[in-house]
């Protein structure tokens, strides 16, 4: 779409360019990293990445360990479990930081990244 | 209350105690209750004289309802999509309930009622078992399948399947660590560096050092109130999100 004042293109279309350029629309304010961009602080994510990491793993010896009660199978569940929930931490921070989901939308601005992940970087190098 | 003994009482903030005299002690009615209705006084006051006018060009209490109301409803069906539309009254009183919560925490004399886990476990949990009933009502029995991850051999699934929905358990609590974790934390910051300056200042040594902890905490302050926007801002972008998952599975 022309970006020109009298350009063609409906009344919305022209008010969410007119947006645009004035900084005010979310979606272009939060891919230039300004609605996100605190997030994207080292700090902020050294704690999401904490959390999620530290989250996965409380659960799984809360359900372990109450299992082992439950069942008086004492050690053995909740080892186990242990193992699981650090597995399960570690998926955590892959679905928060990994380049899978990042073309599906909703973990990127989370991450501060631009959309496209892996293919966006591409694009950057090759052009 | 902070520096007596010459031990800081950071967590001493953090206690409850009940408002209201006896009416307030006899139902339990703490300061967090109090800012809690305090918080969705404003919203709902904002929201209330906000749309009163209707002037086609809004003035500053209008626009700034128009634009929370936008601000929310983009996220909405960015993140969910056309279904988001449907919830958007609950991100809208999640977002502004937090938001409120956490900036009015930062005012002198205030307390943060999100700085509480059991706040926001509440919420958090509220949020899962949303996502889950509304899962559970759309997909039916098809949402089991999102703890199956697609393209595994077949060997591997009783050790994923499990991984998978301790991830899935594990959003509960991250969520609500997440939001309490980062107000009780600056609010301990705000209150160890409050007891420097008056220790310091008790002192009575040198004035730099007090005025070197003041200025930590009005720096402090300005963080606290990034903090408490980004974080009421998490909180509903991952609920948005977590509402996608339960929409459209994977």
């Amino acid at each position: 779409m022309s970006e020109g004042e009298h350009g063609g293109g409906s009344f919305d279309d022209r008010l969410q360019a007119a947006r645009r350029r004035q900084g005010l629309d979310a979606r272009s304010l939060e891919q230039s990293g300004g609605g996100g961009g605190f997030g994207s602080s080292a700090l902020g994510i050294g704690l999401r990445v904490g959390v999620e990491l530290v989250s996965a793993l409380a659960v799984a010896v809360a359900i372990g360990w109450w299992l082992d009660k439950r069942l008086h199978t004492s050690p053995v569940l909740l080892s186990l479990f242990v193992l699981l929930g650090g597995a399960a931490g570690v998926l955590n921070v892959w679905r928060l930081m990994g380049p899978g989901r990042a073309s599906s939308g909703g973990t990127t601005k989370l991450t501060g990244r631009p959309r496209g992940g892996p293919a966006g970087k591409g694009c950057d190098s090759g052009g | 209350m902070a520096a007596e003994g010459h031990a800081i009482d950071a967590l001493g903030q953090f206690q409850l105690h009940t408002v209201g005299s006896f009416v307030g002690a006899s139902v339990n009615f703490t300061q967090a209750n109090l800012m809690m209705v305090l918080a969705a006084g404003v919203v709902l006051a904002v929201l209330h004289y906000g749309a009163r006018p209707r002037a086609v060009v809004p003035g500053r209490l209008q626009a700034l309802a128009e634009l929370s109301y936008n601000f929310i409803y983009q996220m909405c069906t960015d993140q969910i999509g056309e279904e988001g539309k449907r919830f958007f009254p609950l991100v809208f009183a999640l977002f502004f309930f937090i938001l409120i919560g956490n900036l009015v925490g930062v005012w002198p004399y205030a307390f943060t009622f999100t700085s509480h886990i059991a706040t926001t476990l509440a919420l958090a949990a509220l949020v899962m078992v949303l996502t889950t009933t509304v899962a559970l009502r759309l997909h039916g029995w098809k949402f089991f399948s999102y703890f199956v991850p697609s393209g595994v051999p077949k060997v591997l699934l009783p050790l994923l399947v499990p991984i998978e929905i301790l991830s899935y358990l594990s959003r509960l609590v991250s969520l609500s660590v997440r939001l309490f974790a980062n107000m009780m934390a600056g609010h301990v910051m705000l209150e160890v560096f409050g007891a420097f300056i008056v220790m310091l200042a008790a002192a009575g040594v040198f004035w730099a050092p007090a005025a070197l902890s003041f200025a930590v905490d009005v720096a402090l302050i300005g963080f606290e109130i990034l903090v408490a926007a980004l974080q009421a801002y998490v909180f509903a972008v991952l609920t948005c999100i977590y509402l996608h998952d339960a929409v459209h599975l994977h």
